[in-house]
């Protein structure tokens, strides 16, 4: 399982109910129920992931978490899992005031777009950049809202959103982001990870 | 109606009062099984069937030779594998292959029920069939299933009895017949009454039935359970063995040949008076009006996973009255999953080979079983 998995999963607490938005094919949810006792829960987009967690008997729902959070009750879990999809939603600013209303906390990871290759590129090349975790060209990227780890910083800042934690992944390592550091860790980290709460 | 045959029945002797206010006693239900109820007798699955379905889920059914109506499903190593499960099915009340229905016999007349049957609900045939977990001394399900009208009868039945089943799968179903399916079930009651052989529904002394009614609701409901892509991929405007245009009312087309097939073969198995109280039953079905249009109270103390699923083509129960299952069960915190398959088979195509669909049955079948 990737390093960014390893954090999240860190950041949950034992027997409690979590619900993970785009889970995907569902590994991170098999950790989190195998290891972890969690009671855990998924919406995903894509039909052939949501059949493949069916299959592994994972409680999954096939929706779009723009529209389909609206069902679930205030606070109905202790965790909302958010990994590396906000950038592709229309209304990203909705959809993590979604997550913090139908979750106690939320955890969020965003791709880096201050991480220094990114910025380079479009430095040196003049070109939308191009990565391992924004492997997409301009035209076909999911990816409509990127923002870097200081917009995020900036973001719960101005919204009044409590950031628990604030976590910095570069490639096989990872280190806390405080205010001190962050201009730094906005260079040098490729993801962010952010426990939130309102 | 099918009286050479002898099906498994047992006599509930436990009266049971019905929604109409009638009770009933001492009535039959008509069952199969498959598979073998392990000692724990934690394996059982009871699959509901749909409107025109019956207790012959696999293998081969006595009164029409032919495949059991879930045979892609249920068997060994498939979807519910028989090998690992111990399946139940029985024919509701209402129906015409052993259980409890219009042409049987009035004990207190003497006559064949006809008309005179009481009107039964989608929730007297679930509290009848629950005795079948007494019968096999079963104390919880391991899983309740069914589509169309099955997965009705899968979610009146957790909603009646919410800790007897582990897992709940409502398939291609509803939890509120809307006015296109009424409309869509009258059309064929009007048929049969229309035929001049019904006779009020006092047709069993005659020599004639009204089959001709009874097609053409058939053929009519028929064309409900497919797709428009599907049935334009399969028929087209291909014509029936003949070069051109017969410039008459005959079947030229093949599609319609295809329809007065499957009218006519209708008619040598189902009763049509049983086909009136069926579509009723579902008619009535509106598992929220109970609770004043909160289905979230329907299943408020149920601890049972579910996992619905709906198909892109099926238009006579869509996804969107699906997923107002899946809602109502996320708004009260309850485990539900849901997946829309695609498929162009229409409303059928749970009960074809969709192997996407078997698939996704099968593994959260077996991970839900290990699971505790």
């Amino acid at each position: 399982m990737k390093l960014e998995f390893k954090i999240i999963a860190d950041l949950i607490e034992k027997n409690t109910r979590v619900l993970d938005v785009g889970c995907g094919d569902g590994t991170l949810m098999e950790f989190l129920r195998d290891n972890k006792k969690i009671d855990v829960r998924g919406i995903e987009i894509s039909q052939n992931n949501v059949q493949k967690c069916i299959g592994k008997g994972l409680t999954v729902i096939e929706g779009d978490a723009e529209k389909d959070l609206s069902q679930f009750p205030d606070a109905s879990f202790d965790f909302v899992i958010l990994s590396q999809t906000l950038q592709a939603f229309l209304n990203p600013e909705k959809v993590i005031s979604e997550l913090l209303r139908v979750g106690k906390k939320a955890i969020v990871t965003i791709p880096n777009f201050g991480y220094w290759k990114v910025r380079l590129h479009l430095l040196i090349k003049g070109t939308m950049p191009i990565t391992r975790t924004l492997p997409d060209e301009w035209f076909n990227t999911p990816n409509i809202h990127m923002c870097t780890i200081k917009d995020f910083f900036n973001f719960c800042y101005s919204r009044k959103i409590n950031l628990y934690k604030s976590i910095a992944l570069q490639n096989l390592k990872s280190s806390e982001i405080n205010k001190s550091n962050l201009k730094f860790k906005n260079l040098s980290a490729v993801l962010g990870i952010f426990l939130i709460e309102k | 109606m099918n009286k050479n045959v002898k099906f498994k029945t047992i006599t509930i002797d436990k009266p049971l009062k019905l929604d109409c206010g009638e009770t009933i006693n001492n009535f039959n239900l008509a069952y199969e099984t498959y598979g073998i109820l392990n000692e724990k007798k934690d394996n059982a699955i009871l699959v509901f069937h749909a409107l025109t379905g019956d207790q012959f889920v696999s293998g081969i059914n006595p009164i029409t030779k032919k495949d059991g109506w879930w045979s892609y499903a249920v068997g060994p190593d498939k979807a519910i594998d028989t090998n690992k499960y111990f399946i139940i099915c029985a024919n509701v009340i209402g129906g015409c292959m052993g259980s409890f229905g219009p042409s049987d016999t009035d004990p207190k007349t003497n006559k064949v029920y006809g008309t005179n049957f009481p009107v039964i609900t989608i929730n007297d045939m679930v509290n009848a069939q629950f005795n079948l977990l007494n019968f096999f001394n079963i104390q919880k399900l391991f899983a309740v299933m069914g589509g169309s009208m099955g997965g009705m009868q899968v979610l009146q039945f957790v909603s009646n009895f919410p800790d007897k089943a582990k897992i709940a799968i409502p398939i291609a179903c509803t939890s509120s017949h809307s006015a296109q399916n009424i409309a869509f079930n009258e059309l064929g009651r009007q048929s049969i009454m229309a035929d001049s052989n019904w006779l009020n529904g006092d047709y069993s002394n005659q020599n004639n039935n009204p089959d001709k009614g009874l097609s053409v609701a058939r053929m009519a409901a028929h064309i409900t359970y497919l797709s428009k892509n599907g049935l334009q991929e399969k028929f087209g405007r291909k014509l029936q063995e003949r070069d051109d245009l017969k410039f008459s009312f005959d079947a030229d087309f093949q599609i319609e040949s295809y329809l007065r097939y499957q009218g006519s073969v209708f008619v040598d198995r189902f009763d049509a008076n049983s086909y009136l109280y069926i579509t009723r039953a579902m008619d009535y079905f509106d598992l929220a009006k109970k609770y004043n249009g909160n289905l979230s109270k329907a299943f408020e103390k149920t601890k049972t996973r579910f996992l619905v699923v709906s198909f892109t083509s099926d238009w006579l129960y869509p996804t969107s009255e699906n997923k107002e299952i899946v809602i109502a069960l996320n708004a009260i915190g309850a485990d539900v999953g849901f997946v829309e398959i695609d498929s162009d088979k229409g409303h059928d195509s749970f009960l074809l080979n969709v192997p996407k669909f078997l698939e996704t049955l099968k593994g959260y079948i077996n991970t839900s079983y290990l699971k505790n």
